[in-house]
Order: structure tokens, then C-alpha cells, then sequence
């Protein structure tokens, strides 16, 4: 008899996806929804949106879902976990929306300890908004607005969300996965459930960075993409694990 | 329930706890820290939650989420910060949650001063943020007032699932008066069952999204069904206060901390034989525009507007209101500068003498 060995996760709805072609935010959201699928947590999930492309999800996510303002995710699930605590509340936020305009919240609520996990999809640009400069954007990378390549002379240096955030002495488990290489997708789909299990166990706050692409403004094929990713954005954001209380003896 | 003496800010505490408030995000700003200070430990004790935001942007968005899960919320501060609140109002207003916004206003613009002041009408009554969303605007007068309009604005905001404000000025804030609190209401997720996203007991439910992003289509109508509400409230939710207008001819319009002065001055100036009365808007918006129309104008000879505001903010809708069926005049201080009943006195007795330009 025939085995069935990959499906839909039921967190998603059976629909053609609107993403660009190779983009990473559905793979990001796929890993998610087969995590809490093995969690057994489909009904009691709460997927807090931000502003940003991974927003459309909002057409294929199958649970509770609350969109929040750009770069408040981290404030809204806040204030759904504190009233709802035996809920399973995960945001999933880009980087201009966590590492810019979102900074103080993100950081606060790590600082809190909040009990829920953040998702930080790192495409190193503004896709939504046609691709401008991030605080993640790597020097030399060209956006919109950096039109011969980010001069950290004016700009600055990328900003590394998992280093920060793992000097804070609250968060519980803060890990960056890179999703261009089925290693990496195959660590991240461990961290997220890892992630999600210690939020189920009341042990605090929780973030797992997942590297991804924006082939549409870098103005990349998928494949390409992919392999820019190897070459320059891996050593900058180096993927693992930065900090597991859940590990230490 | 006995009286007992307390100050502005703490009784709207006790009131929001009363009516059922489980949860408030806030961030300190004077004139207003007393709501805080007191909701961190009052609000544990009755089993809600109490979060110190990193700012009113993010005590906004805190109270988004709670509202989102049917949670009665709120969050309270001072002119500066409701400013920062304004996109989250918007979100509010535009997800469709309710909320109970209080602003104990100090003078402005910018970080002006942490005096009292009615600097912020125009903002309250117009634009609580972008989009075109209107709240209602309620503004208390008396502490005993303050309690009961706090205790029913959480109702309001639920039936008409729209952010409330209350608007107080910071002098209304500081003083203590006697007050009696209604009753521990019991809390119910009647107002809010049929859109959360909490766990509804002994009941699985379809998935449910609570966002602001429409298609055009559905935005249009959502609007039209805004427009609506507001018509409502004009017809139905109006709440103002006549004082000696029985044979007014002429009217002071003031609310909040205003109108008391005003209501001392006006019955020195009866005393004096001068014909003066008040018209008190309770809610700003709906602002009661009916009390105007009905006024007999073969007798009413002129409105003064008397507000801690220069130029005077609601004199845009007194004059709406009277279609220039009256002259409209208007006396303020502003910046955090008070006026007492003496001077308040002798602006309207300019005008009822014929001393006005
Ligand atoms: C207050 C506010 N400012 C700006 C925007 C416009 N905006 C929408 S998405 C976005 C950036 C999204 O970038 P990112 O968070 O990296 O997500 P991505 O699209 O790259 O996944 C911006 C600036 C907004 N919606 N709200
Ligand atoms: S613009 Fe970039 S991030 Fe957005 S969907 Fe397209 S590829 Fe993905
Ligand atoms: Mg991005």
C-alpha cells in the first residue's frame, strides 16, 4: 500500500501561491506550519502578521491570525499572550519591519522574556516596498536607494538581530538558519520546533532568524539568489545557534 | 456603595478596573502617571495583566493585541503621547477592536508643557489618526462623572467595536473630589464572542483573522458602515449638559474643566441680572449640534466659546451648529495657563455689555 510521506501542512490552505517564483517566504511559512502540525497545536495556534510580502499570508495561513502595524508584531502578540496565555503565539516579521522601524519592540519584548517566538525572515532588503536599504543590507549590495552599493560610510553596517538579541539575558532560545540549502532548511525546521516547544513549556522568548532571499528586487534569477546567499550572506549572518538555556547541563 | 475621596487620574483607574478593563499598556508621561502606577498592582489583584510599554507606540499596539483576543484594554496618556498612538488608533479603528483611549491633556504643541490645557479638540473630535475613522470623544467635568463615563465607555467601544477616548485636562487629573464607584462588573464575553480569537469554552470554531487590509471593494463598504455609525451617534448617543438656558440670551459653550469655571461665573453674572447660560457638550463627538437648532434665536443674542485653548478649538463646530444664526465669540487662555471664574467673569460680561469688538 502506498505511503504517504509528504503533504500540506494543515496550517495552510490548498491554494497556488502569490509569492514571486523562489521566493523563501513560503518555505519559511511551510516549516512553521509542519512544526505546529507536529506540535499538534493547529487550533490553538495564533499567527501574528506583519507589514511586509510574508503579510500575504494572510490568503494561505489556516489558524487565528491578527495583523499587526509595521514593526509592531512583537507589541500586538504581547498584548494577545499576556491575555491569552495558553496560546501558542508565534509573529513572523521581516527585517525592515523587526530591525528598523520595529527595533524597540522587538527588543523589548525580548527583554521582557515575552513568552511567545519570533520569526525573522532576513532578505537583506525592503521586498515589498520595491527593494530599498534594510539594516540588514550587506556592504556593496545595491537596493533602490543604494544605487552603487551600500557605502557603510553613510549607511552604517548591517545589523546582526540574533548577536543582539542573545546579549539580553531574558530570551530563552535565539538561533539564525540560512533556507538556501537543504541543510539549512532541515536545521531550521529542528530550531522552529524547538523554538515553539520551549514557548508550549512557559519558558519565555523565543526567535529563530531564517535567512531568505528577494529575487524580484535583487534583480536575481531563484538560482542566483541562492547562491548570493552562500557566498555573501552567510558569512556575514552566520547561521547557528546562539543561545539554548534549554541546553546548558 | 460609601464616597470616598480620590484623585482624577487614580478614580478613571478604579472605574476601567470596575468596568471590567483586564488589560493596560502605557508609558510614562505627567500628567497622567497615576493610571499606571496604580492599574501595576490593582490590575494583577483582580487577574489582568499590566504591562509597562517601551513607548505609546508599542502600548498602542499591546492593547491591539489584548482587544484582539476580547480582552476588555486600555491605555492612557498625555497629549505628546497620544500622538504617538495615533497609527495605532487607526488600526483600531480599522481592525475593528475596541479600546478605551484616555488623554489627560497638558498644553502644547510639541512637548509644551505638562500644564493643563484643552489643546487637543481638534485632534480628539477630528482625526484620532489617519484614514477618516472618527471615535467618540467623551469629556467629564466632574470626578463622579469621570467614573461613570469611564465605567460605560468600555461598553460603547464593545457595541460599536471602535476605539473610545476620554479626554481630560491635566487640572481635572490632579484634583481630588469624593466619588462613588458603581459595582465589579462581571466579566462576559457576550460584547465580543462573535469576532475574537479567544478559545471559546466547549465550542470549536472556524480559524479567524483580525486585519486591517481590505480589498477596495470591501474597504468602501466598511466605510460607508463607519459613516453610519456616526450618524447614529449623533441621533442616539448625544450626552450634554443646559445650565440656566431656560432665557438665555447669551451662551457660554465650554466643556471639561471649563464649563465648572464657567458655571461660577455664570451665577455671579445672574446675580447681576445678566441672562447667561451653558451649553456642556459631554461627548465632543457626537457634538450636539440638536441643542443648537433648538435653540429659540429671537432670544439668544450671542455664544461664547470659553476653552483652555488659543485660538478656541470648538468654535468650528459651535459655529456649524448656530449657521450663523449668532455671533460666536471666544475667550481662552492657552499654553498651560489657567483662567479662574474672575476672569472668565469679566470676558463674558465684555460681551453681554456690548463691550466686544
Ligand atoms: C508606518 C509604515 N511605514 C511604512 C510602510 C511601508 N512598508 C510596507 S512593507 C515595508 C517594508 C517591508 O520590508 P521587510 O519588513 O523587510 O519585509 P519583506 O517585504 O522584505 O519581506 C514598508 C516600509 C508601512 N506599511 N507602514
Ligand atoms: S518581492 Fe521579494 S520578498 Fe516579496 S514576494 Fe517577491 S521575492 Fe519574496
Ligand atoms: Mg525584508
Amino acid at each position: 500500500m502506498a505511503q504517504k510521506i509528504y503533504s500540506r501542512p494543515k496550517s495552510l490552505m490548498p491554494m497556488p501561491s502569490g509569492f514571486c517564483p523562489g521566493c523563501l517566504h513560503p518555505l519559511a511559512t511551510k516549516l512553521i506550519a509542519d512544526a505546529i502540525d507536529e506540535l499538534g497545536q493547529n487550533n490553538n495556534a495564533v499567527h501574528v502578521l506583519p507589514v511586509g510580502c510574508s503579510a500575504l499570508n494572510l490568503m494561505y495561513w489556516r489558524g487565528d491570525m491578527l495583523g499587526a502595524a509595521h514593526g509592531r508584531a512583537p507589541a500586538a502578540a504581547t498584548g494577545f499572550k499576556r491575555s491569552a496565555p495558553d496560546r501558542l503565539v508565534f509573529a513572523y516579521q521581516g527585517d525592515g519591519d523587526l530591525a528598523a522601524i520595529g527595533l524597540a519592540e522587538i527588543m523589548s519584548a525580548a527583554n521582557r522574556g515575552e513568552n511567545f517566538t519570533v520569526f525573522f525572515a532576513n532578505n537583506s532588503t525592503y521586498g515589498m516596498t520595491g527593494g530599498q536599504m534594510a539594516p540588514t543590507t550587506l556592504i556593496g549590495q545595491k537596493t533602490s536607494t543604494t544605487k552603487y552599493g551600500r557605502d557603510a560610510e553613510t549607511t552604517g553596517f548591517p545589523m546582526r538581530m540574533c548577536e543582539i538579541i542573545s546579549t539580553l539575558d531574558a530570551p530563552y532560545y535565539v538561533a539564525r538558519f540560512a533556507l538556501n540549502a537543504p541543510k539549512g532548511v532541515n536545521q531550521a525546521k529542528k530550531g522552529i520546533k524547538k523554538a515553539l516547544q520551549y514557548q508550549l513549556e512557559g519558558k519565555g522568548f523565543t526567535f529563530v532568524e531564517l535567512l531568505t532571499n528577494c529575487p524580484t528586487t535583487w534583480g536575481m534569477t531563484p538560482l542566483q539568489s541562492l547562491d548570493y546567499m552562500e557566498t555573501n550572506t552567510i558569512p556575514y549572518f552566520i547561521p547557528g545557534v546562539y543561545k539554548d538555556k534549554g541546553e546548558k547541563a | 456603595m460609601a464616597k470616598v475621596l480620590m484623585k482624577g487620574t487614580v478614580a478613571i483607574a478604579e472605574a476601567a478596573v470596575r468596568a471590567g478593563c483586564r488589560f493596560f499598556a502605557g508609558y510614562p508621561i505627567t500628567p497622567q502617571n497615576e493610571i499606571p502606577e496604580y492599574l501595576s498592582w490593582r490590575l494583577p489583584e483582580v487577574g489582568g495583566a499590566f504591562v509597562q510599554g517601551e513607548s505609546e507606540v508599542a502600548s498602542i499596539n499591546m492593547v491591539y493585541g489584548a482587544a484582539a483576543n476580547g480582552t476588555r484594554a486600555m491605555t492612557s496618556s498625555s497629549s505628546p503621547g497620544i500622538s504617538l498612538m495615533t497609527e495605532g488608533l487607526s488600526y483600531l479603528s480599522g481592525t475593528k477592536l475596541p479600546a478605551l483611549v484616555v488623554n489627560i491633556s497638558r498644553g502644547g504643541p510639541g512637548l509644551g508643557t505638562i500644564q493643563p490645557a484643552q489643546t487637543d479638540y481638534l485632534q480628539a473630535t477630528k482625526a484620532m489618526g489617519h484614514g477618516g475613522f472618527r471615535v467618540m470623544v467623551f469629556a467629564p467635568s466632574t470626578l463622579q462623572e469621570a467614573v461613570d463615563l469611564t465605567y460605560e465607555c468600555f461598553d460603547y467601544a464593545e457595541r460599536d467595536r471602535n476605539p473610545v477616548l476620554l479626554l481630560m485636562d491635566g487640572s481635572l487629573g490632579a484634583i481630588m473630589e469624593q466619588v462613588e464607584f458603581p459595582p465589579m462588573k462581571e466579566l462576559t464575553d457576550e460584547g465580543t464572542r462573535k469576532w475574537n480569537l479567544a478559545k471559546h469554552e466547549g465550542e470549536t470554531r472556524m480559524p479567524r483573522m483580525l486585519t486591517p487590509v481590505y480589498p477596495e471593494v470591501i474597504l468602501e463598504n466598511e466605510n460607508k458602515q463607519r459613516a453610519l455609525l456616526t450618524k447614529q451617534w449623533e441621533e442616539n448617543d448625544v450626552r450634554v449638559e443646559e445650565f440656566m438656558m431656560e432665557d438665555a440670551e447669551y451662551v457660554v459653550v465650554a466643556y471639561g474643566i471649563s464649563a465648572r469655571v464657567s458655571k461660577e461665573a455664570i451665577l455671579n453674572l445672574r446675580e447681576q441680572g445678566h441672562k447667561v447660560g451653558l451649553i456642556r457638550p459631554i461627548t465632543l463627538f457626537p457634538f450636539p449640534k440638536k441643542t443648537f437648532q433648538n435653540l429659540n434665536y429671537d432670544q439668544v443674542k450671542a455664544f461664547i466659546d470659553i476653552e483652555l485653548a488659543i485660538p478656541a478649538q470648538m468654535r468650528d463646530d459651535i459655529e456649524v451648529a448656530v449657521r450663523g444664526r449668532a455671533p460666536v465669540y471666544e475667550y481662552g487662555r492657552s499654553g498651560g495657563m489657567l483662567f479662574d471664574d474672575e476672569s472668565v467673569y469679566d470676558a463674558i460680561h465684555k460681551i453681554v455689555t456690548g463691550g466686544a469688538e
